[in-house]
Formats: structure tokens, C-alpha cells, sequence
């Protein structure tokens, strides 16, 4: 594995590769472990102008680095991204179109991503995008890269917008009877005006929601939020004990050993669905982000082609990210003619496909 | 093969009706809200479905003829000119709002939809559709993805790409594809991103999947006053610096006020330099909490008149002075250009002050009316297109304002797109390689370079500069330039 320090090394080691695998910080096994280049010695922030809401980062840059700097000038990554605490990079987290439970309330990463110089699969220095919040000229290469799986190239500047911090937070964690009327509750909660941060469902018909603000009103926003959820009966936490439960939940802490960690991307309506062919052999999972991403535990001994049957039904491509993960990696099989013909220019001799096309 | 055939072809498909070639027929699609461009196309059809459109497509790639897809030609950046003596393609028909969901928050429309009819139709349910373009009671959203589109309210919600989900589109040769889905959170590369904001060069949008969002339950906007745009610009930053997070900040210059204030009677203050409007939005709980926080940053700043919305009818009122503002320029000034561009907010007042500069040396006024949240300037440089050489000084000084946000390291547009009118610039903004890889992209999607050929990148291709003045539906009062 190359592991090089400066852009002009990282660009020199995709030229001398015959595979462009890339890892940042380790923390997606699945996707790293055969990896090719390290980015850990492009490690830095750059630019950081808390007044312009925007920095500039090297890809090798520990998230838990950017949200320390953030969190000084009492700024956060709205889209709440996972895995901080175990050591993920700022570039693997967009190769991998990672966001949080928090996404829900602003946007993902893709919509906070500004600005990209990368060396493509051929060995090209390119910028796409700009440094400002604001920007329409040139194409979107920020966007195209975020879930790309280091498809086009190998991510080097990044550039990102930030949004001030909630002064509080205080969650609700409401428990149901069943499944089926604690989704009713999230789609109840999701189409409210309540303009909540979180909202996760897990099976057993528990339903946490995050709200941020002002501390003056959390008390009486919490009321408005209770009076959604049907006279269920709810636990309330705030400070530490709060932060550490959305820890727990983004560092994947609820998955057992044994198992593997997939993410899966769904519409609202699909929940249910879902849940029913995931439940006879799925480990732990939470439907996060109002019902629109499932995060799934899946155990070494239940068979990988049973989630991907699962996946198909529900017309969805899955993200394997940790564990012994068998089954391939459907989210960075070829696409159409769109995708073809823009890596035609960014990778010609797809040096940096993981499923061979 | 020649253009009987093509035009033989197109007959098959379409009824006379809908298939344009007369000179007053081809007419109103010779330009769009950037007035200054004009160029005859060859004929206009008016697809009724989604078929349609893939078919002409096709038809225009088997002819290798170039064609433009439009909607309601809002756009200030030229992006809506025909390409002379190609087809245009005019998607108003296809205005079905296909699906509303509103417990999964989305909406699939067909390009033709009206930006703000989304927002009617999700009202019911007390959601609504995010960018808001002042053109938007015209606009159609297939425009707004051709062009990113904008608004007052990006800071806090993003532009155009921001919210859309998917998108099924026909590529330059006919190919139908269909990119990401309707869900929030994507798998593989974000093709629909990379789509968005291509003007046109990427393809045709034939349907697209839009995000919706709660409607914020309450919205408080004040006007402050101050006795120089410096000031204004200072209290912005304080207003970030408190870590609140407006829906919308702008700022008007002396001015474009007096421009409302001939427009409309909007009635700003007579001695005020800057006027401020900044806009909180959100559960009216948290909306309360914040307001005291706003009044004293507000204050602090220097505000010698702080004039609180008292009720919507109050707040639609300072929202209209600051959305008349560019069209009313037009009582100023026969012609006038309107720039785009972006500058860090931290430079906004280095900035003015430059423009301030450059305006005196050109002997040219320019009104400033601007997104000051996100550092997103629209200067607006006036002149008289009657006087020989009028529009080209006006233009050299639109220039070197562009030059100088790239130099204060912005952007040459925050959310009008390149169009025809920026295509000298953005070889400025991104470096020889950077384009040259942008053409290459180009190339590969569409090796023809029929889709809307001769916008956004350098080419050789120009339609000449023919005419000037308001765009007719300004005049009318109908949209306004944002």
C-alpha cells in the first residue's frame, strides 16, 4: 500500500497502480480491506473561516478532527456523519455517501459538499465545484463523487459547508405497542411542523426523535412533539446521557459481535415492507432518517443472498460497510449510459471499479 | 440527409399545431430574460408527452441537428437562447404533477410544472416545495434543474439540487435513464447531482422527483436601517457570528430602494444607505426564543431603524419592495444588466466598496441588491442601449465585476448558471485543465454536441448581441429578476 504525503505524491501513486483501491481511516472493512493507497498522510484542515459557514480539508482528515475545530467555533456537520468516534476520514465518508441520523432535519452530505480536487482513475488533477456556500458554474463533481465508491478517482481537497450548532439538544424516545403504529408515528412526526433533527424507528416499535434549538424552548417544543405520539410512553433525555445515545447509535455500537453492518436506502412507504422480509433472519437494524435509510446487522451465519433477495424485492442497492461480508458490493455495480460515459473520461481502464464489469 | 427529412420526420409526431416554422411563430422563443441574446431556431415543437420528447430527441440525433429543450425562458443568463437554426423544444405541455405523496414528502413532477404550483399542491398538507426563485410563478422546474436555481432562502436550504431525488432523463442521443430514486439518501455516485445544473448539456429532464418539506409554522422579518452599506454588511456577519440561522438575510443599497420606491411606493428611509431584511423561520416556539437574540445583534450593529413584519400582510410587504427591486431598476435606467456573482461573505463589504470604485471610473450606476447570506451579489449595472457603445461599456464593467469575485476567490454565478453571458468568465474561475476535462465530460454524454450547444463552456459559437431592453413578461409585470 502507497501511502503518499503530498497531492503530488497521491497523484504519482494512481499513475503506478493497476487498481485504485483507497482507504482513509480504516473504519469500512469491507470497502478498504484490499486497499491499494492510504490517504492517512493527507491529513489536515486547510482553510477554516467559521464566518463563511465553510473549510477546506484534506481527504485523510479524521472527522473527529473536523468536529472538534467545528465545535470550538460552535459549528457541527449538519449531515451528522457515522463513525466518527472510530477514526473515519472526511474522504471515505463521501466516497461512501455516509450520513447521519441528523440528515434528516437539514440535508445529507451531498448537499453540504462544495468543492473537490481529486486525481481521477487516470491519473488527472481535477477541481469541480468552488469554495463558496453558493455556486453554479461548472458541473457538479462534488455531487457525482459522493457514494462513488472511489469509482472515478481518488478524493484529495474537499470543501464543505457548516451550519452553527443547536445550543440544546433533548430527544424522545417513544415506545409503541407494535411496529406498525410506531411508523404511523414517524410519518406523523415527519409531516409535522416540528422541524425535528432525528427520526428512527427500531422494530420493536421504539421511536427516538431529536429536537435542537434554544434551550428556552425545548420544554414546550418537547410538549408539542409528545402530543404527536399518541399517549405512548416516552423517556426524555437531555445533556451527556443524550449525546451518548446518538453516539452509540452513529458509532453502530448496537451491533453484535458476528455480524455485518449494511446500509440500505428506502422511501418512507417502504418500511414496512421492509421490516417484514428483513425480520425472519436480519440481526438488529434501525429504520433511520424518517424511514428513508435502514442501517441492518446481518449475522455471519444467515446467508448473504437472503438480504440481497430482500434488497431486489425492494428495488434497492445495499452498502455492505464492516464484518465478513460475502455477498459483493451492489452499490458500486455499473450503471447506465450516464455513468459510463462520464467514467470513460474519469477512469478509462476502470482502475478503480471494485466489481469487475 | 436533409431538413425536408428532418422536418418530414418531426411531422409524423406532430400536428402543425404544435410544430413551429413561421417566422412570427419562432418569434417569442428568439430569446429569454437575458435580453441582450437572440437567435433564430429553425422551428419550435411543442411535445404533449414524455414520448415525445424522446423521440424528437432522437430524431435530432439521427439529423445531427442541435436542439434546445425550454420552459418558460426565465433565464438571465441566456441559457434559453435557441441555437440558430437548430430546434427548440418547448416542454410547457408537460405539466403533470405525476405523483404527490405526502407522508413520504415528495412529488414527481414532468419539467413543465410551474415552480410554484408544487408548492400549491402540497399546501393542503401544510408542505412546500424549498427554492424559491423570484421568477417562480413563471419558472418551470425543468428550467430551475438545467440551472441550479436559487433563491432568497438558500443560506439555510441549498439550491435546487438540494432538492431533488431522482430524476428520469433522456440523454442527447435518446437513451432514457433513470437516476437515483425517491428516497432522501442515494447508492452509488449521485448521478442526479452531477445532472442538475448542466443547462441543458446533459440531456432533457423528463421527469424529476422532488423533495418537499414542512412549511417553516411561522416567519418573523424585520427591516433594519442603516446609515452605510458597510454597516449592513458588518451586521450580517454578526448575525452568523451569534449562531442563529436566518431563513434569508439581503441587503438593498440606496439605489435599488429608490428604484422600489418609484416601482411601488415601498416607502423605505429617505437618509438610509443599506436597508437589511433578515428572516427567521421555524416551530414558533423556537421562532419566539430567537427573536430577542436577533433584535439585540440588530441593534448592536448600528441600526438606526428597526422595523419588525407585524403580520404576513406586513412581511409579504418588505419581501415585495426587495423582489421589485430589479425589475423597478427599469424606471431608472433603460437597460440594465444584472450579475450573479459570488464573494466570501467575509469580503461582501471589500467588495461593494470595489464595485462602488469601478462604478465611478465607468461613469455607470449600478444599483446592488444581494443575497448577503450567502455572499451571492446582484449588481445591477445600468445603461442606455440606444447610445452607440452603451451595452458593450455596461458589459466591460458587468466583466470586471466577475473578475473580481473570482479574485476574492467566489464564484461567477451563484444561481443564473453561465449561460451564454458567462462563458468568457469560467475559463477564469477554473483553471485550462479543469474546463478542457469539463469539455471531455461533455463530449462523452453527447459526442454530437447537440444539447443546447454554445452554453455554459467556451465555444466559438455565439448568437450576436442583436437587442436590449426588459424581457417582455418584466414588463409586464410578471416576473421579476432575482
Amino acid at each position: 500500500m502507497i501511502t503518499p504525503e503530498t497531492f503530488d505524491e497521491l497523484q504519482q501513486a494512481v499513475r503506478s497502480v493497476d487498481r485504485v483501491r483507497v482507504r482513509g481511516g480504516g473504519t469500512k472493512n469491507v470497502l478498504s480491506a484490499d486497499a491499494t493507497i492510504s490517504t492517512e498522510k493527507l491529513s489536515g484542515i486547510l482553510e477554516y473561516e467559521p464566518s463563511e459557514y465553510t473549510f477546506t480539508a484534506l481527504a485523510g482528515t479524521p472527522l473527529k478532527d473536523i468536529a472538534a475545530a467545528l465545535a470550538e467555533n460552535g459549528q457541527f456537520l449538519p449531515f451528522d456523519p457515522p463513525l466518527v468516534e472510530a477514526g473515519a476520514t472526511l474522504g471515505g465518508t463521501v466516497a461512501c455517501g455516509l450520513s447521519g441520523p441528523g440528515r434528516f432535519r437539514y440535508g445529507g452530505l451531498r448537499d453540504f459538499f462544495l468543492g473537490v480536487r481529486m486525481v481521477t482513475g487516470d491519473g488527472r488533477v481535477v477541481f469541480g465545484g468552488g469554495k463558496v456556500v453558493k455556486n453554479a458554474a461548472g458541473f457538479d463533481i462534488p455531487k457525482l463523487v459522493v457514494g462513488s465508491l472511489g469509482r472515478f478517482g481518488v478524493l484529495g481537497e474537499l470543501t464543505f459547508k457548516v451550519f452553527p450548532a443547536p445550543a440544546t439538544w433533548t430527544t424522545i424516545r417513544a415506545e409503541f405497542p407494535d411496529f406498525k403504529s410506531a411508523n404511523a408515528a414517524m410519518i406523523r412526526v415527519a409531516m409535522s411542523q416540528e422541524e425535528v433533527y432525528c427520526l428512527d424507528v427500531e422494530p420493536t416499535g421504539a421511536v427516538s426523535i431529536r429536537i435542537g434549538g434554544l434551550g428556552d424552548a425545548q420544554a414546550v417544543r418537547t410538549d408539542r412533539v409528545r402530543s404527536l405520539l399518541d399517549g405512548a410512553q416516552v423517556e426524555i433525555s437531555t445533556g451527556e446521557a443524550e449525546q451518548q445515545l446518538w453516539n452509540d447509535i452513529r458509532e453502530f455500537r448496537w451491533v453484535p459481535n458476528g455480524h455485518s453492518l449494511i446500509r440500505l436506502p428506502l422511501n418512507p412507504g417502504q418500511v414496512e415492507t421492509a421490516e417484514k422480509l428483513l425480520a425472519p433472519q436480519a440481526g438488529p437494524r434501525r429504520y433511520s432518517v424518517g424511514g428513508n435509510l435502514a442501517w441492518i446487522a446481518w449475522s455471519d451465519s444467515a446467508a448473504a443472498d437472503s438480504l440481497l433477495t430482500a434488497c431486489r424485492e425492494l428495488g434497492r442497492k445495499p452498502l455492505p460497510l464492516i464484518g465478513n461480508w460475502s455477498g459483493g458490493v451492489p452499490s458500486a455495480e455499473a450503471g447506465g449510459a450516464f455513468e459510463t460515459r462520464l467514467l470513460d473520461i474519469f477512469d478509462p481502464q476502470r482502475k478503480g471499479d471494485l466489481v469487475p464489469s | 440527409m436533409s431538413a425536408e427529412q428532418f422536418f418530414a420526420e418531426l411531422r409524423r409526431i406532430y400536428p402543425a399545431d404544435r410544430l413551429l416554422t413561421g417566422r412570427a411563430q419562432l418569434a417569442p422563443y428568439e430569446s429569454d430574460g437575458l435580453t441582450s441574446f437572440r437567435a433564430r431556431p429553425s422551428g419550435v415543437v411543442l411535445p404533449e408527452t414524455q414520448q415525445e420528447v424522446i423521440d424528437t430527441v432522437k430524431i435530432c440525433h439521427k439529423y445531427e441537428v442541435p436542439f434546445l429543450a425550454r420552459g418558460s425562458g426565465t433565464s438571465l443568463s441566456g441559457g434559453s437562447v435557441p441555437i440558430e437554426d437548430g430546434l427548440v423544444i418547448a416542454l410547457n405541455r408537460l405539466k403533470r404533477i405525476i405523483r404527490y405523496d405526502a407522508e413520504q414528502r415528495v412529488a414527481v413532477v414532468e419539467p413543465g410544472v410551474i415552480n410554484t404550483a408544487v408548492s400549491e399542491r402540497a399546501a393542503v398538507d401544510r408542505l412546500y416545495y424549498a427554492p424559491d426563485p423570484s421568477s417562480g410563478p413563471v419558472c418551470t422546474i425543468g428550467g430551475n434543474v438545467a440551472f441550479n436555481s436559487g433563491g432568497a432562502h438558500c443560506l439555510k436550504y441549498g439550491m435546487t439540487s438540494n432538492h431533488v431525488l431522482g430524476m428520469k432523463v433522456v440523454l442527447p442521443d435518446g437513451t432514457v435513464e433513470q437516476l437515483g430514486s425517491d428516497s432522501l439518501e442515494g447508492s452509488g455516485p449521485d448521478l442526479t447531482g452531477m445532472f442538475i445544473g448542466s443547462e441543458g448539456l446533459f440531456g432533457v429532464a423528463l421527469e424529476i422527483t422532488l423533495r418537499l418539506l414542512p412549511k417553516p409554522e411561522k416567519y418573523y422579518t424585520l427591516q433594519a436601517a442603516y446609515d452605510s452599506l458597510e454597516k449592513a454588511g458588518t451586521a450580517v456577519a454578526m448575525v452568523v457570528a451569534s449562531g442563529l440561522l436566518p431563513g434569508a438575510m439581503e441587503i438593498m443599497d440606496r439605489l435599488s430602494m429608490d428604484a422600489a420606491d418609484a416601482a411601488i411606493g415601498a416607502g423605505y428611509p429617505k437618509d438610509a444607505k443599506a436597508v437589511l431584511i433578515v428572516e427567521l423561520e421555524g416551530t414558533s416556539d423556537e421562532v419566539e426564543a430567537e427573536k430577542p437574540r436577533l433584535h439585540k445583534v440588530i441593534e448592536e450593529s448600528g441600526a438606526y431603524i428597526i422595523e419588525a413584519a407585524r403580520d404576513d400582510e406586513h412581511r409579504l410587504k418588505i419581501w415585495k419592495g426587495r423582489k421589485s427591486a430589479f425589475s423597478a431598476v427599469g424606471r431608472l435606467s433603460p437597460d440594465f444588466i444584472v450579475q450573479d456573482g459570488v464573494v466570501p461573505r467575509t469580503k461582501l463589504g471589500h467588495a461593494l466598496k470595489e464595485i462602488d470604485k469601478l462604478s465611478e471610473q465607468y461613469g455607470i450606476r449600478v444599483a446592488n441588491v444581494f443575497h448577503a447570506g450567502d455572499g451571492n451579489l446582484h449588481p445591477l449595472v445600468m445603461f442606455d442601449g440606444r447610445q452607440p457603445g452603451g451595452l458593450e461599456h455596461a458589459e466591460e464593467l458587468a466583466g470586471e465585476i466577475i473578475r473580481l469575485c473570482i479574485r476574492l476567490g467566489g464564484s461567477i454565478t451563484g444561481e443564473h448558471g453561465v449561460g451564454l453571458e458567462k462563458r468568457a468568465y469560467i475559463g477564469e474561475m477554473y483553471g485550462e485543465d479543469d474546463i478542457e476535462f469539463m469539455q471531455q465530460l461533455r463530449r462523452s454524454v453527447d459526442p454530437l454536441e447537440l444539447a443546447n450547444r454554445g452554453k455554459k463552456l467556451p465555444s466559438a459559437e455565439a448568437p450576436a448581441l442583436t437587442s436590449v431592453g426588459a424581457h417582455p413578461l418584466e414588463k409586464q409585470g410578471i416576473i421579476s429578476r432575482e
